[in-house]
């Protein structure tokens, strides 16, 4: 199977690796997936006084589009407010990425790390 | 915490976007050109059909199937008239377990085989199931092994043949065919044996390891794909199989059909060619291997070889490289080495290799896995090239890895609660 141009960017040059510290208050982290299936993305976010995205981090154990599909979710999730990082839909990723129908759930796995890293900074700021 | 967000994977460090590497052997080899060579002129000049008796075009091209059938023979240690030539080693498993199950069924209906069989023999068994057959699937231990006390368990008064591979597609693993072969013939059961990863790479005597039927192919062992053969034993016992192809009865009527004349000429090169340079071959080829494996365990953590070391062909080792994913480790090379994962994202099922999950790894080894099959044109070079592109991607996707940093932090990953997907 071939992967399109922008998946080998993101696999060869990947955006935002990294880890923020999950203690503090104005971070959420987001853990979905599973070493069984093959795939674990962290993705984080920080969050500044102004409801901001300021910054995005990710690892990911998984193939190369879950990495794409990762690295590409905290490019986009940088500069926006939470309300819309909450927009971003899976298909926007498999687009993006030209992903293949077989990959379209690395897609909805970065969607679901951002969710649940937006869950997380909310409970944390009782939101 | 924070830390660097730049991570560049360097491609182009020596040469890295020229040279092509093949260490998939396992899957597929290249036809070595003393085979291509012989192969030649029954395409042009001595193009008869082996089956037409009355000219010298057929004369010429049943010399052809009968000298490769002696060569072909001569390797496994079988008689020249029990090869039957088929399509491959899929056909001859095929041909092997339904028409021994179609020819048999007066005598029984029950047959023993292991979880960790090529898919050639497993679908085979699992049709002859919906015929009517009882199929015992013996488990493999952690080592890739079948305990022979459980095989001996299993054989009852309807047992009619045996199954179990010679060595292993994915680990390599050496099964204990003779002493099989020793438990099949004193409880009067056939045994048959998929020998496609062996033959022609380590020594495969058919009557002295008790094997009634083989299945096997050219392509595994440097000749042409599209060929392959069944052994079926004429003299105690006498096997029968009923055909599964019928037409103009050639090939003993097992299997009817045209000869692939160039390929069956090819396959008996491939087969005298390797009985002569399979013992040079093997030797230089288990150093190799060894380095390779020493090499990576030495410059990696956390990796584990899968199967028996002892009892496995000399050209292959399986390895996991844990909290890695397989696929989005082959990214980091594979426009360079050609290698085969245990990991789902390889296969067309989604699922994770069930070989190795036989064996008793966890899913998450499994898509971790990596195996390496070596061939003859395997240079030292190649594998010292292969050593540090392995090392490079391994800790590229360990500094990717969140599971790899909680590892590192002494996180006890069983303690968390995954969400499965």
């Amino acid at each position: 199977m071939a992967y399109s141009d922008k998946v080998l960017d993101h696999f060869k040059n990947p955006r935002n690796v990294g880890t923020l510290n999950k203690d503090n208050k104005n971070v959420g982290t987001g853990l979905v997936g599973a070493p069984e299936c093959g795939d674990v993305m962290r993705l984080q976010i920080q969050v500044n006084d102004e409801g901001l995205i300021e910054d995005a981090k990710f690892k990911t154990f998984g193939c190369g589009s879950a990495i794409a599909s990762s690295s590409l979710a905290t490019e986009w999730l940088k500069g926006k407010t939470i309300d819309e990082a909450l927009s971003i839909d899976n298909m926007d990723i498999v687009e993006e990425l030209a992903l293949p129908p077989v990959k379209i759930h690395c897609s909805v796995l970065a969607e679901d790390a951002i969710k649940s890293a937006i869950n997380d900074y909310k409970e944390k700021n009782n939101q | 915490m924070q830390r660097n967000s730049v991570i560049r994977l360097n491609l182009n460090k020596n040469n890295m976007s020229n040279q092509r590497i093949y260490l998939d052997n396992n899957a597929t080899t290249p036809c070595d050109s003393r085979v291509v060579d012989a192969m030649v002129p029954y395409f042009t000049k001595m193009f008869g059909n082996a089956a037409s008796r009355n000219h010298p075009y057929g004369w010429e091209a049943e010399d052809g199937v009968d000298y490769a059938r002696e060569q072909v023979a001569q390797l496994i240690g079988a008689d020249p008239k029990e090869i039957i030539f088929t399509s491959g080693a899929t056909e001859a498993d095929n041909l092997a377990i339904k028409g021994v199950f179609e020819m048999y069924a007066r005598k029984g209906n029950h047959f023993i085989t292991c979880t960790t069989e090529h898919k050639a023999v497993l679908d085979a068994f699992q049709k002859i199931e919906k015929l009517g057959a009882e199929v015992t699937y013996l488990e493999v231990q952690r080592d890739g092994l079948i305990n022979l006390d459980d095989l001996q368990n299993a054989i009852t008064d309807k047992t009619v043949m045996v199954s179990i591979m010679f060595a292993n597609n994915e680990t390599g693993v050496i099964q204990p065919v003779k002493q099989i072969g020793e438990i099949c013939a004193k409880n009067g059961v056939l045994f048959m044996s998929d020998i496609t990863q062996a033959a022609g790479k380590i020594p495969v005597d058919v009557k002295e390891m008790g094997i009634h039927l083989a299945a096997f192919t050219a392509h595994k062992m440097y000749g042409p794909k599209g060929v392959g053969a069944l052994f079926v034993n004429r003299k105690k016992p006498r096997v029968k199989v009923t055909a599964q192809m019928d037409g103009g009865g050639h090939e003993r009527g097992m299997r009817s059909g045209t000869l692939n004349v160039p390929s069956i000429v090819g396959f008996g090169k491939a087969a005298e060619i390797a009985m002569a340079e399979m013992e040079q071959d093997a030797k230089r080829l288990s150093k190799l291997r060894d380095k390779l494996q020493a090499a990576l365990m030495e410059q990696l953590e956390e990796v584990v070889i899968n199967g028996n070391e002892e009892h496995r062909m000399p050209h292959v080792t399986n390895m996991s490289f844990k909290h890695v994913e397989g696929e989005g480790l082959m990214m980091t090379f594979n426009q360079n080495l050609a290698l085969s994962s245990g990991s789902a994202c390889t296969s067309a099922s989604l699922e994770p290799s069930y070989v190795l999950k036989a064996l008793g790894l966890g899913d998450d080894l499994a898509h971790s896995s990596l195996r390496f099959s070596l061939g003859k044109y395997t240079t030292e070079q190649e594998i010292d090239q292969t050593i540090e592109w392995i090392a490079n991607g391994v800790n590229h996707m360990r500094s990717l890895s969140p599971i790899w940093e909680m590892f590192k932090e002494g996180i006890d990953l069983e303690s968390i609660e995954w969400s499965e997907h």
